[in-house]
């Protein structure tokens, strides 16, 4: 009971040094009255509490029921486009879900060594004079595949910095909008042991970079992070 | 005839290639979602400019020409993206942010636990929401919801870099067998190219705690190697 009643002396108090700082502002004698969005009544051109005019839609206008089946997924860039090889796989690929896909380890190693086949036949030799070797991660063929196809996720580490693949440094901890994920792509696949297997160099034909970078694109002007759109 | 069916196989390896790579990120690729409001053309996901936080990016429906082509894309109010985070390995989504057109406003849901996992989805509408109305290229919209995320859904410039066109002249093997060109005469086919894009950056401690990178889980880099990593994906799910 005591209680109650110093809460309401309070309230009272406080709801007149609230009268009283009104009027210090208010110089013309006029009261102004400011409706916001999130002043807990229905105020202004809004056609609930806090919702509706100039403020969100109200919750009721909005529909979001119903279920919403997957069309599309990507974890790494270049995955399904690069690896599942042809259009049924690519679209089997946007409808499994990344814990159920060990059915394509074998079509993307396949499809690994198909490359390596179209590389050969173009330099005149045999599909069998060129092969996948070991990349500058330690992965064989298999493994490769496996990682692409049944780890199909950008790794994400909350607490270090992100790159994508930092030749000598660290990997697989996101991925940046200025990563040239081509490049690391293209060396993961083409690089072998060091990287430089087919360098464009010793008569090799340049298949580990594709010779782009960001260019004059700018990710520096924070939130959201990307440009304005090209006019 | 050996040599006529030899051009024959590199011909149709090129087509199939092409097809592939108009691509890389994931921009244009399979028939079923290509040049459909559910096409994802590229994720990222990287530390925000507040260490704290992980930003994570979707653009769908790229890429779009400068002018009309980009002026008229509009996202789909049957289609929801949803970010998915995996916290324990096994490649099925524990956290997921959704986003979702109504009006000239996206809503965003999450991070929350999802209802449902797998390729059904439901809006969770019982997670913190955050509306933030669609920008254009004049008037940028961001939001920050009450728990601390923040919002952006609109037309941004493409951030993927690829020498597609060169591309397809290195996939047709007889027609480049140098492969691809030097860094002066190499061209980025994406340079004056758009998407639409959806970011939200949101503070870690909302997200939980990542587990052991799973490199490491699998036995392929030595303990310590790498950092603790969520796994993230994107999907596009349209309304049944």
């Amino acid at each position: 009971m005591k209680t109650y009643k110093l809460r309401l002396l309070f309230v009272a108090i406080c709801t007149s040094l609230l009268f009283v700082g009104c009027n210090d502002d208010d110089d013309n004698g006029n009261i102004i009255e400011v409706a916001t969005c999130d002043d807990g009544e229905m105020n202004g051109d809004e056609t609930g509490i806090d919702c509706g005019g100039s403020c969100e839609p109200c919750n009721e206008a909005l529909d979001f029921s119903g279920t919403y089946v997957q069309e599309d997924s990507m974890g790494r860039p270049g995955i399904n486009t690069v690896f599942s090889g042809s259009d049924a796989v690519k679209n089997d690929f946007n409808n499994t879900i990344p814990s159920d896909r060990a059915a394509f380890t074998p079509i993307f190693e396949n499809t690994l060594e198909f490359y390596h086949d179209v590389y050969a036949l173009s330099l005149g030799l045999t599909e069998d004079d060129i092969d996948y070797e070991t990349n500058i991660l330690g992965l064989d063929a298999p493994t490769l595949a496996f990682v692409l196809a049944q780890t199909d996720a950008l790794q994400v580490a909350p607490n270090a910095p992100t790159s994508y693949f930092t030749p000598g440094g660290t990997f697989l901890t996101g991925r940046n909008l200025s990563d040239d994920v081509i490049d690391v792509s293209l060396i993961l696949m083409f690089g072998g042991e060091m990287g430089n297997r087919f360098d464009g160099n010793n008569g090799t034909p340049q298949l580990t970079s594709d010779g782009v970078d960001a260019g004059d694109r700018d990710f520096t002007g924070g939130f959201p992070y990307l440009e304005t759109p090209n006019l | 005839m050996k040599k006529t069916k030899l051009f024959a196989a590199i011909g149709g390896v090129g087509l199939v290639l092409a097809s592939v790579f108009l691509i890389a990120a994931d921009h244009v690729d399979a028939p079923a979602v290509a040049g459909t409001t559910t096409d994802i053309a590229d994720l990222y996901a990287f530390e925000g400019d507040n260490p704290n936080n992980t930003v994570l990016i979707a653009t769908v429906q790229g890429p779009l020409a400068p002018g009309d082509q980009s002026n008229n894309a509009q996202f789909d109010e049957d289609v929801m993206i949803q970010f998915n985070i995996d916290l324990d390995n096994d490649f099925i989504e524990d956290r997921v942010i959704q986003a979702v057109k109504r009006g000239d406003s996206m809503y965003f849901f999450g991070p929350a636990e999802p209802a449902i996992t797998g390729l059904n989805s439901t809006v969770a509408t019982f997670a913190t929401r955050t509306a933030v109305k669609i920008s254009t290229a004049d008037d940028v919209q961001t939001a920050v919801s009450e728990n601390g995320m923040s919002v952006f859904a609109g037309p941004r410039r493409d951030a993927f870099y690829f020498d597609f066109n060169r591309f397809n002249m290195v996939v047709s093997g007889a027609v480049a067998p140098e492969g691809f060109l030097p860094p002066a005469e190499a061209s980025d086919f994406f340079e004056n190219l758009n998407v639409l894009a959806l970011t939200v950056e949101v503070p870690n401690a909302l997200l939980g705690e990542a587990p052991v990178h799973i490199a490491e889980a699998a036995g392929l880099v030595d303990p310590g190697v790498l950092p603790s990593t969520y796994n993230v994906w994107a999907t596009a799910n349209r309304k049944q």
